[in-house]
């Protein structure tokens, strides 16, 4: 191996607490060559964002280095004053950050940010010229345009490009990734990675790729670091990790990734519907004019139609504004709709308000976000009881029992329901809001995103128990993810979203095993498989970008027919 | 935006109508009669009564509120009871004086509040950002009487650096606002600061800081546009709150502004006067709160007017 451009040695960074110094990382030791990618691996909590933090020396209040080195060719950047790590930060080192769209400030235009990166470093330099330069590098389309743009006129990947543009304007030796692509549509992150490799192969960059995702490992690392508990677990080149890892924790961190076959398993059960849809359609008005009137509106849902059948997992999936979260509150009666929504023999009301309490009680939800969906200052038993007390279900007693009964079905304890939801983990909070949803013995539970806030170890759990609990109380969901692998092992049928409609639906077996329509295609070929030797096939390497679902007034996106293509799999016809 | 603003401005003139209306009624049915205090204790019936009718104060109360909104629509506010002059001549004579005095006050505030705000988050749990948001709570809490004697006593009678009182130069100028503006000031250090703590946990300043910016610029050019942005808002409201304070503020300092003029006429019961100047003050409430709409799509390029 040649000079290491960045190393680090016996690593320890410590925050303050009541009780004295506590380690988030721990004797940590690394080495990064030119134009090497290392990957460090690792779910929530395992100290991979506080090392790149340290490395460049943004640590938080009370974080500190308590000892090691972390050497920029040869110099110590642990103990170089402020000043002069100024000088090495976004020139020699710089960072790109998960969220894209937060990261740019909302206030300046691209180019005044792009512009001012270059300033800082080399206050001769064109800054202007060099900013287009780099626009131009990270391949983002009418470049001249963006630089007066704001950053909310961008999408999200977009966005993503512009910070890599900013990072790698000043041609770094190390580009820290930070979770670049979690935030970003599956296949916006393909070509973002695609884009992320082309310019490291161009400049010679070496990067540090901090994921959490197993198949970003494999298509990008040359070397992965495993880190649990800011401890090292395991360094190895990309292959051995993959094909012999040694230690337990990499072993089970691996076989907990989510794959994507080719959808065989046992067939969809045939069985009566416990939700109709027909010719769904949500659309949101945009007003404006001197009289405020309609002047626009949002098609989020077009002539959607499908059923879910009593026991089955019904899959939504597509990407960012394609109308499946829509659908399920659509189906929970939280926002008006026009077209039929049937569920469990109830009319679920088009004005979004007015749903009967016996069409709330069949059908429950469980979002995203455990932490934002549970109220913080409630005992998470009195959450729990909460769907009971509103429907006026038992006694106190009854209800206390009851709560008991599913915090033990959902694998927690009934000691814990007077704690409150703060001193719960991520996933035991997710195992409360479905807690939650099964009070009412509901016979549709809408779980939209319900894993995609979970390490890959905590999903796999939450994943096997809504199978349980399906099996064991016949209950149906609507499962709404972005996450092909993830859909592929849980779902019976999938119907995947494109701009508000549908445009394939069939059994897993006919959408993993033979998808038909173009778009199915290319999401599934964009996940990224947790395998160092699988060869991907050639992409575009453009930016694309979804076309706008707002239309004026009396226009509208061209409905999509669906064709059936032997079996039941239904495919949009070109 | 021009859509916006035609709705904006139908919206204010509903608004100074029903200014119009409540106040016209509220000084109806006062039991204080302006006849009386026009004729005098030794009038007798027939020339109050005279006087009534030449005031058209006999007339029903719709008549007379109809004839006062169609000379108020003409660009005409009537005749003081007791002043002999037009009221609007009046108004005019001293209104620059009190729109002098509320723009120094709202620089006063702005000036002090936002340094200081910007001056603790950065201190934060340091002494001086205890101190000074003790500071900012003596200031909220402290009547205007008390801080514009107080500023008098120190800055004008023991150091003589500004004049007693009066009007026409920059230094008349600087005690009345300070007074007026400081309790303004005390409200936006605390809005500021916690306004800044948000922004300075934000992504951005952390991807500015990661670009090896300096600690000058992360914070003016990154942090501050950002953290001012909810307090814009608030500038329209002041004007309200001003209004208010004109009143003590320019009897303390001698300054000839409506707020005197308010004052002499409400003693007197000079309801054209009091009509007059209520009217003008909700003028400058509606637009300068109309003002502080149209500034925030320049800071903020997120806010589209329509």
């Amino acid at each position: 191996m040649s000079e290491p451009v960045l190393s680090v040695r016996d690593l320890t960074v410590a925050v303050d607490t009541e009780t004295g110094p506590k380690p988030l990382v721990s004797d940590l030791s690394f080495k990064l060559a030119r134009g090497e990618t290392l990957c460090i691996a690792g779910e929530s909590g395992s100290g991979k964002s506080i090392t790149s933090l340290a490395v460049m020396g943004l640590l938080p209040p009370g974080v500190k280095v308590d000892s090691g080195r972390i050497e920029l060719a040869g110099e110590d950047l642990t103990r170089l004053p402020e000043r002069r790590m100024r000088a090495i930060r976004g020139d020699r080192i710089a960072m790109i950050f998960q969220e894209p769209m937060t990261s740019l400030n909302p206030v300046l235009t691209i180019g005044n940010q792009l512009a001012e990166a270059i300033r800082a470093h080399d206050p001769d330099a064109d800054a202007k010229a060099l900013a287009l330069e780099a626009l131009r590098a990270v391949r983002l389309s009418q470049p001249e345009r963006r630089m007066g743009q704001y950053p909310h006129e961008l999408s999200g990947g977009m966005r993503q490009r512009v910070m890599i543009a900013m990072a790698l304007a000043l041609k770094p030796d190390v580009l820290i990734a930070d979770e670049p692509t979690t935030a970003l549509d599956v296949t916006v992150q393909r070509e973002v990675l695609d884009l992320l490799r082309d310019l490291q192969r161009e400049t010679g960059t070496a990067i540090v790729l901090i994921t959490h995702d197993m198949g970003v490992v494999a298509e990008m690392a040359d070397r992965v670091i495993v880190m649990q508990s800011g401890r090292m677990v395991e360094a190895a080149p990309v292959e051995r990790i993959f094909s012999a890892p040694e230690q337990p924790y990499t072993r089970a961190l691996l076989a907990a990734v989510p794959r994507m076959g080719d959808g065989s398993g046992a067939a969809p059960v045939a069985a009566a519907p416990i939700a109709v849809l027909r010719d769904l359609r949500v659309r949101y008005d945009i007003h404006g004019g001197l009289l405020g009137r309609t002047t626009h509106r949002v098609h989020a849902v077009e002539h959607v139609s499908f059923d879910i059948r009593a026991g089955e997992t019904f899959s939504l999936v597509g990407e960012s504004g394609c109308g499946k979260s829509t659908i399920a509150r659509a189906i929970t009666g939280l926002v008006p709709h026009r077209g039929l929504i049937e569920v469990a023999g109830h009319k679920v009301p088009e004005d979004g308000l007015s749903a009967s309490p016996a069409l709330r009680r069949d059908v429950q939800m469980v979002f995203q976000d455990p932490a934002a969906a549970l109220n913080p200052r409630k005992r998470v038993g009195d959450l729990v009881a909460e769907p009971l007390v509103i429907h006026r279900i038992g006694t106190p007693a009854e209800r206390r029992a009851r709560v008991r009964d599913l915090f033990n079905r959902v694998g927690l304890s009934g000691e814990q329901i007077d704690r409150y939801p703060h001193e719960f983990s991520g996933g035991q909070r997710q195992r409360i809001c479905i807690a939650r949803a099964l009070a009412l013995q509901p016979k549709l539970i809408v779980a939209d995103e319900s894993v995609s806030a979970l390490d890959v170890s905590v999903q796999a759990k939450v994943l096997d128990l809504l199978a349980e609990l399906k099996s064991e109380f016949g209950i149906s969901y609507l499962f709404i993810s972005h996450d092909m692998a993830v859909v592929e092992n849980i779902s019976d049928r999938i119907a995947v979203m494109y701009l508000g409609q549908i445009v394939e639906m069939g059994s897993r077996a006919q959408i993993f095993g033979n998808p038909r329509h173009p778009y199915t295609r290319r999401l599934i070929e964009a996940v990224p498989v947790p395998d160092p030797a699988h060869l991907r096939p050639p992409a575009p390497r453009m930016a694309t970008e979804v076309p706008s679902p707002v239309w004026p007034v009396g226009e509208g996106p061209a409905r999509v027919s669906l064709q059936d293509a032997g079996g039941g799999h239904l495919v949009a016809a070109e | 935006m021009a859509a916006y603003l035609i709705r904006r401005l139908i919206q204010s003139a509903l608004i100074l109508l029903g200014v119009s209306v409540i106040t016209f009624l509220l000084l109806y049915i006062l039991p204080a009669d302006p006849v009386r205090q026009i004729a005098g204790r030794s009038a007798t019936p027939e020339v109050v009564e005279n006087i009534r009718r030449q005031l058209g104060l006999d007339q029903p109360v719709w008549v007379q509120y109809g004839h006062y909104l169609w000379g108020l629509l003409h660009g005409d506010m009537g005749r003081s009871y007791l002043q002999r002059s037009e009221v609007a001549t009046l108004i005019a004579a001293r209104l620059p004086a009190t729109l002098q005095l509320m723009l120094g006050a709202i620089l006063a505030e702005l000036l002090i509040g936002l340094t200081l705000g910007v001056i603790a988050a950065l201190n934060r749990g340091k002494p001086l950002d205890t101190g000074l948001m003790i500071a900012s709570f003596a200031a909220v809490s402290a009547p205007q009487f008390v801080v514009a004697l107080l500023l008098l006593y120190v800055f004008a009678v023991k150091l003589g650096w500004f004049p007693i009182g009066g009007y026409g130069t920059l230094s008349h100028l600087i005690l009345p606002s300070i007074t007026m503006g400081i309790m303004g000031a005390g409200w936006y250090s605390r809005m500021m600061r916690s306004s800044m703590l948000d922004v300075l946990r934000a992504d951005y300043i952390r991807t500015a800081r990661a670009k090896g910016l300096g600690r000058m610029r992360v914070v003016l050019r990154h942090a501050l546009p950002n953290a001012i942005l909810p307090i814009i808002a608030m500038i329209g409201m002041d004007i309200g709150i001003f209004m208010g304070g004109v009143v003590v503020v320019e009897s303390v300092f001698g300054w000839p502004g409506i707020g005197q003029l308010a004052w002499q006429a409400i003693q007197r019961v000079d309801i054209p006067i009091i009509m007059g100047v209520t009217i003008t003050s909700a003028c400058a409430i509606v637009l300068g709160n109309l003002l502080a709409d149209l500034i925030t799509p320049f800071i903020d390029p997120r806010i589209k007017l329509r």
